[in-house]
């Protein structure tokens, strides 16, 4: 059995007019009906554009956002616990399983609480086994975790003020670890710091994976760290995951047009390479009133009637390879990096 | 591109020279927040002047020299007498002296005047002895911080009123009443405010709304009418404590508001910060992350809006009992003693009644010095 198996779970965001007499005047689906299950110690990218749901996706996973439907169902050793369905007391109980890392490092830590506070806090405030823990044993657990993710035991006395980005970002993942979690959520972890440390954490996170046995969800929009880290990736439009499979052949044989749009934009190292980037039309719709049918067709050179009256389910189309596209079979896309393949009049110059 | 088949990584950062700590990386917030305030000249000398004051308050009997009801018939309605060193022949006198004064009465206007009597000098000296009192409330003692040595001198620093009662020892006095009005009154805006903001901020919805349209509908009446209403409804009869504290409890039912809104706001802002919500999934309970997280991250916002919300509340009450209606004799404070000075005859013969007035305008001066430093301080953006 996967680690975690997400079923049909959708978050909807309502919009209410302001004012005293506020009433509900719309509804956001930041999520909208997706499954997928990842395994024990792999790492599952989950790519998209701004405002496809990525972040919101992950935070309903831990019901840092309450999901409206659907069910989350995590595995950790020996036992079974369906997130979505557990109470406020069983919810604190659950959290020493999951945790997450969060993209900007100057907002979340606490900036008055030292370094050995923000860690020893998820072992003595959660309702975890961790909280029988004797003092000497926190500071071993805290000492511990805060010298795999490269912290030295006399910075433990600091604030965070005193760190740069990069080494926030370590405490950020050492607080994240301190519980031994089995799935931990990085939201975008390297995007907000200096393109020479996000090799940094990307190794730290890849190496403490290996050493503690960790299972990711990896939410970027950076490709290249994705395919650096990730075993398989999620797309996610509007909301839907369009393709989920191994990371090698989303990128390099997409089976679904907006993926393939998206690998396009993977950066060429060779400056004098033609570069033929499909540059899609149109604005991305509201999300609020997302169109009919399958939601990229809006945006789709293939897109054909049926599209607009039948949303695409996501199936199967090779072994651990699933694509929401009714043309998917009929469609030739290039992959990321490939200068050869046909150029649509519609793509680039 | 499987994550396993990357470049050999090693933990460099392990071997790297390990930084000096410095000062700066142990400081707390607070700490940081001391050491920025510091550096703020016009708050220091805020936060001085405010010292002096309380000082002020808790030795009044020792500071002033007569007790604020002693009259003194030889000299009513006398102007301020400053000590010197100088005597009139231009020579240097010590210990420091006052020029005896004789009593002469103006032939035409009938009027009282004190004229210098060259003949006569009164030396000045520090911790005299004077009326006995009590320090504090309960030690005995009758050591004053400075007055007259000699027999039959007397010195009215600020002088005196039509009455013959020292003004500077009733300056001195109603320091108490003043300051204890706008002190109390922020207590209880403050916990007002906290509480009903916080209620707002936390809840939303709803309560949110209600609370925020209460809030707009006070703060949108003009607020000298709505005082004089709330101040003439104190029946007249209530003993002079009774209406102190009524007074203060009024100018707080009004003054919650800004406070109020502070708190909400600052709720709601810190309930979206990332670190809260960290907490949140780290397991913490729900008290732990208000108590813990959320209090200490606005603490140093509310405590300037309460510096800033004192010397209105100490003008509010200046302004009430200037217009005869807050505080009454025997009970003094600023305004009281400022109500007696907005005769014209004390403005043509007695324009020192008017002291009190600078005394206000010190106090609201240094409560809004220090509440800039503090803001310029709780200001993480700010270097």
């Amino acid at each position: 059995m996967s680690l975690l198996s997400v079923d049909n779970l959708s978050v909807r965001f309502t919009k209410r007019s302001g004012g005293v007499f506020s009433r509900t005047i719309g509804a956001v689906s930041a999520v909208d009906g997706v499954s997928f299950n990842i395994d024990r110690g792999e790492t599952l990218g989950l790519v998209g554009e701004s405002g496809s749901g990525k972040t919101t996706l992950g935070l309903s996973l831990l019901r840092g956002t309450e999901p409206t439907s659907g069910t989350v169902t995590l595995r950790p050793e020996g036992g079974q616990l369906e997130i979505t369905a557990l109470g406020k007391r069983d919810l604190r109980r659950a959290r020493q399983h999951m945790q997450m890392i969060f993209q900007d490092p100057y907002s979340s830590l606490n900036p008055r609480m030292t370094v050995r506070e923000i860690l020893s806090e998820p072992l003595t405030a959660g309702l975890t086994d961790a909280r029988k823990l004797s003092g000497a044993e926190v500071d071993a657990r805290v000492v511990d975790i805060a010298t795999k993710c490269g912290l030295s035991v006399d910075q433990l006395r600091r604030f965070p003020h005193a760190f740069s980005g990069g080494q926030r970002q370590r405490i950020a993942i050492a607080r994240a670890l301190v519980l031994k979690p089995d799935l931990v959520v990085c939201d975008e972890p390297i995007s907000s710091l200096d393109v020479s440390i996000q090799a940094q954490i990307l190794n730290l996170l890849a190496d403490l994976q290996k050493s503690l046995g960790l299972t990711y969800l990896f939410i970027a929009h950076d490709l290249a760290a994705v395919a650096y880290i990730c075993n398989r990736v999620a797309v996610m439009y509007l909301g839907k995951i369009v393709e989920i499979g191994p990371t090698r052949q989303v990128y390099f044989t997409p089976r679904h047009p907006y993926t393939e749009a998206l690998m396009s934009a993977v950066p060429e190292p060779d400056p004098d390479a033609p570069r033929r980037p499909i540059l899609l039309e149109g604005e991305r719709p509201d999300p609020a009133n997302p169109p009919s049918g399958c939601r990229f067709r809006t945006r789709c050179r293939f897109a054909t009637e049926l599209c607009a009256i039948e949303p695409p389910p996501l199936r199967e189309v090779q072994a651990d390879h699933s694509v929401a596209c009714h043309h998917t079979d009929t469609i030739k896309l290039r992959g990321a990096l490939d200068l050869r393949g046909p150029v649509q009049e519609t793509a680039g110059r | 591109m499987d994550a396993s088949a990357q470049a050999p990584r090693r933990r460099w950062w392990l071997f790297r020279r390990q930084p000096k700590i410095r000062r700066h990386d142990l400081a707390s917030q607070w700490q940081l927040m001391w050491w920025k305030f510091r550096r703020h000249t016009l708050a220091m000398i805020g936060m001085v002047l405010l010292g002096l004051f309380a000082a002020m308050v808790i030795f009044a009997e020792f500071i002033s020299p007569y007790p604020p009801f002693e009259r003194n018939p030889a000299y009513v309605a006398g102007a301020p007498q400053i000590p010197s060193v100088i005597d009139e022949n231009g020579n240097f006198r010590w210990p420091p002296f006052v020029q005896g004064l004789k009593a002469e009465r103006d032939k035409k206007t009938l009027r009282l005047n004190y004229v210098p009597d060259p003949s006569v000098k009164w030396d000045v000296g520090m911790f005299v002895k004077g009326e006995p009192y009590r320090l504090l409330g309960f030690i005995p003692t009758d050591i004053k911080l400075f007055g007259v040595t000699t027999e039959g001198g007397f010195m009215h620093l600020f002088g005196t009123d039509f009455t013959g009662l020292d003004l500077f020892s009733r300056t001195i006095h109603a320091a108490r009443a003043s300051l204890g009005v706008g002190f109390v009154g922020v207590v209880i805006s403050f916990i007002l405010g906290a509480a009903i903001g916080g209620v707002a901020g936390y809840f939303g919805g709803w309560v949110d709304n209600i609370v925020m349209r209460l809030i707009e509908f006070i703060r949108s009446i003009p607020t000298l009418p709505i005082w004089l209403a709330l101040a003439a409804m104190l029946p007249r009869d209530w003993s002079p404590l009774a209406t102190y504290i009524a007074i203060t409890v009024i100018l707080s039912l009004l003054g919650w508001t800004w406070l109020a809104r502070t708190v909400r706001s600052k709720l709601l802002a810190t309930r979206q910060e990332d670190f809260v919500l960290a907490a949140r999934l780290s397991g913490c309970s729900d008290t732990r992350i208000i108590v813990r997280h959320m209090l200490p991250s606005f603490m140093s916002y509310l405590i300037v809006d309460a510096s800033i919300a004192f010397p209105e509340i100490l003008l509010a009450e200046t302004s009430l009992s200037f217009l005869g209606l807050g505080l009454r004799e025997p009970v003094e404070s600023w305004g009281v003693l400022l109500f007696a000075a907005q005769s014209i005859r004390s403005i043509d013969q007695a324009p020192w009644l008017m002291i009190p007035g600078v005394f206000v305008i010190i106090a609201v001066l240094a409560f809004n010095f220090l509440g800039d430093g503090l803001r310029d301080a709780a200001d993480p953006y700010t270097r």
